[in-house]
């Protein structure tokens, strides 16, 4: 044998290779696809029962102030909780310790990861979006300018949910525990972040602390999707903050990407 | 065992550097030593055997050679880089049989090995493989469906799915069955036949010897001693037991010379039976035991 092989596959090929293996595993777990779809339309009819005759600030009915909320929190469900929840799996499992003795890069092992979420992102949203539209009268975005922003905030969002996934997976702990935090997490997330209520009437304490994560910028960006100009008179900053979101899901994506692939552990232990 | 294999010997030289080279290996934990200083050459197309009891420190061994685990000293050299610094390129030229899982349990048989084979610029042909491991029959089952013995062979089908030069094998046949673990040795024999380097664990004897050029006893973290299977243990094996019945009782000699002791023994009852007379030398599971220091052995 000699030492002259031909260079291994680039990390873009396995990326593609990854992507398709994501979503294949994805589409077997009938529970977790269930759940992914199902539970922001089931949200969007309980809560839209109970608090039917609520107004939002700005006199918006409550089912189109809580169809940005609950978007939001479908992604980073999609995103977040379910990339977090299989890696610290995977890892448990020693699938993550084939990767790592076939020297994947862990550039291409996240590609596969975001490539899945992406495509779960836009499934759930096409299904939630119809329930919303047709079961609660919730205009859709006003023209092409709002469509792109909500197409932008859910990509942004989903890719930025993923890499919080990928850090909050480096706990420590076992799979269990890791993915009980990780409920507790994305809980306590969704009432910081505005989902539920409206995000004016949380205390200041609590808007400092959401604005640190990705979820209260998705959702107020999906807010500016969905609801009418003038509403962003009522958002803290008093308008919608496209710059400003843009750049904190930006960072949580490229920063969280460096860190998350200089400190990945690929077996529980030390390395 | 035949004289080419004692030519690779260490000391004796080889074609080209060893594949493996270690000087000085050790490696700790928290309060326990797991390698404590491990010198070892294994040379190119040679199969080479860590045999020892559980907790004696070969998987961590194979881990610092496989670059995935750090050492705390000593000098180690695989394919002529440092496993703690190496790439892709050279982790390209490395096969390993882990104890893990394959990519998903969702995932069927040859799903999986099409999925890998696009990590690696040279994969060998799905159906050869399955083929090559006895699991042609399994090629749709879901990995989730496999037995545990179904599970190893995809283990090493993944393994040496790339065209390695040099193969790590950790307990490879743990939970096969004679059948599959026959089916193994002679996956390992082809591997060989293409001129494959073999690194291998095992606490089984007869898989040492069956498939080993040398084999290394690991105890307590120190190899113990190193040698083709058959010249294992060679100065415990020259001591033989000669027994016999005298007097209501038992007597024993342990000697390197039994003839003599026989003689002597013969000329003090010319006439007469010697009753329960035997002589007995040590087999390879008696050498192995005390060398690994267990107590008790097998007698």
């Amino acid at each position: 044998m000699t030492t002259t092989r031909p260079a291994p596959p680039s990390t873009a090929r396995i990326a593609l290779a990854r992507v398709g293996l994501e979503l294949r595993l994805f589409s077997r777990e009938r529970q977790q696809v269930a759940f992914s779809f199902a539970y922001p339309i089931v949200m969007m009819v309980i809560f839209s029962a109970i608090l039917a005759g609520d107004e939002r600030p700005g006199d918006i009915p409550f089912a189109q102030y809580f169809l940005a909320g609950i978007a939001a929190t479908g992604i980073m469900l999609v995103s977040f909780a379910t990339v977090g929840t299989t890696i610290a799996a995977e890892r448990e499992t020693g699938v993550l310790e084939r990767l790592q003795l076939l020297g994947t890069p862990p550039a291409a092992y996240f590609a596969g990861k975001a490539g899945q979420v992406l495509v779960t992102t836009a499934v759930q949203l096409a299904l939630l979006l119809p329930v919303a539209r047709y079961g609660y009268d919730v205009p859709m975005p006003a023209d092409l300018e709002h469509w792109l922003t909500f197409g932008w905030v859910a990509a942004l969002g989903a890719l930025a949910g993923t890499v919080l996934g990928i850090a909050v997976a480096a706990l420590p702990g076992s799979a269990t525990s890791v993915s009980t935090g990780i409920s507790a997490l994305a809980l306590v997330l969704q009432f910081f972040s505005g989902v539920f209520f409206g995000f004016l009437e949380l205390p200041g304490w609590m808007q400092q602390v959401a604005a640190l994560f990705p979820l209260k910028w998705l959702t107020q960006g999906m807010r500016s999707a969905f609801l009418p100009e003038g509403a962003g008179a009522f958002e803290v900053a008093g308008g919608w903050e496209h710059g400003r979101t843009v750049l904190v899901l930006g960072a949580w994506v490229i920063i969280g990407v460096v860190v998350c692939a200089r400190t990945f552990r690929w077996r529980r232990g030390e390395g | 065992m035949t004289t080419t294999e004692l030519a690779q010997l260490p000391g004796t030289t080889s074609a080209g550097p060893p594949v493996i080279s270690l000087r000085g290996l050790r490696k700790s934990y928290p309060g326990r030593v797991v390698l404590d200083g491990l010198d070892l050459d294994v040379h190119r197309g040679e199969c080479f055997a860590l045999l020892g009891p559980n907790g004696a420190g070969k998987t961590t061994a194979i881990e610092v050679l496989e670059g995935v685990r750090r050492r705390d000293a000593g000098s180690v050299l695989v394919l002529g880089e440092d496993p703690a610094r190496a790439g892709r390129a050279w982790r390209a030229r490395l096969g390993v049989v882990a104890q893990g899982e394959g990519a998903g349990q969702a995932l069927g048989v040859r799903e999986t090995l099409d999925h890998f084979a696009r990590y690696t610029a040279t994969p060998r042909p799905t159906g050869e493989l399955l083929a090559a491991v006895g699991l042609a029959e399994q090629a749709h089952t879901r990995v989730g469906r496999l037995s545990g013995g179904q599970r190893r062979r995809l283990a090493v089908a993944l393994g040496v799915q790339g065209n390695p030069e040099l193969v790590f094998l950790d307990e490879p046949t743990t939970g096969m069955d004679p059948v599959a673990r026959r089916q193994f040795w002679q996956l390992v024999r082809d591997l060989r036949a293409g001129g494959t380097t073999v690194l291998l664990t095992t606490h089984y004897l007869d898989e040492a010897a069956e498939l080993a050029d040398r084999v290394g006893v690991l105890a307590r973290g120190r190899l113990v001693e190193v040698a083709p299977p058959a010249d294992l243990g060679a100065g415990l094996r020259r001591m033989s037991t000669v027994g016999w019945r005298e007097g209501g009782g038992w007597r024993e000699v342990r000697t390197e010379e039994p003839a003599a002791v026989l003689r002597e023994l013969l000329a003090t009852t010319p006439h007469a039976e010697v009753p329960g007379l035997t002589v007995t030398r040590p087999g390879l599971e008696d050498v192995y035991l005390s060398l690994v220091g267990a107590e008790g052995g097998s007698r």
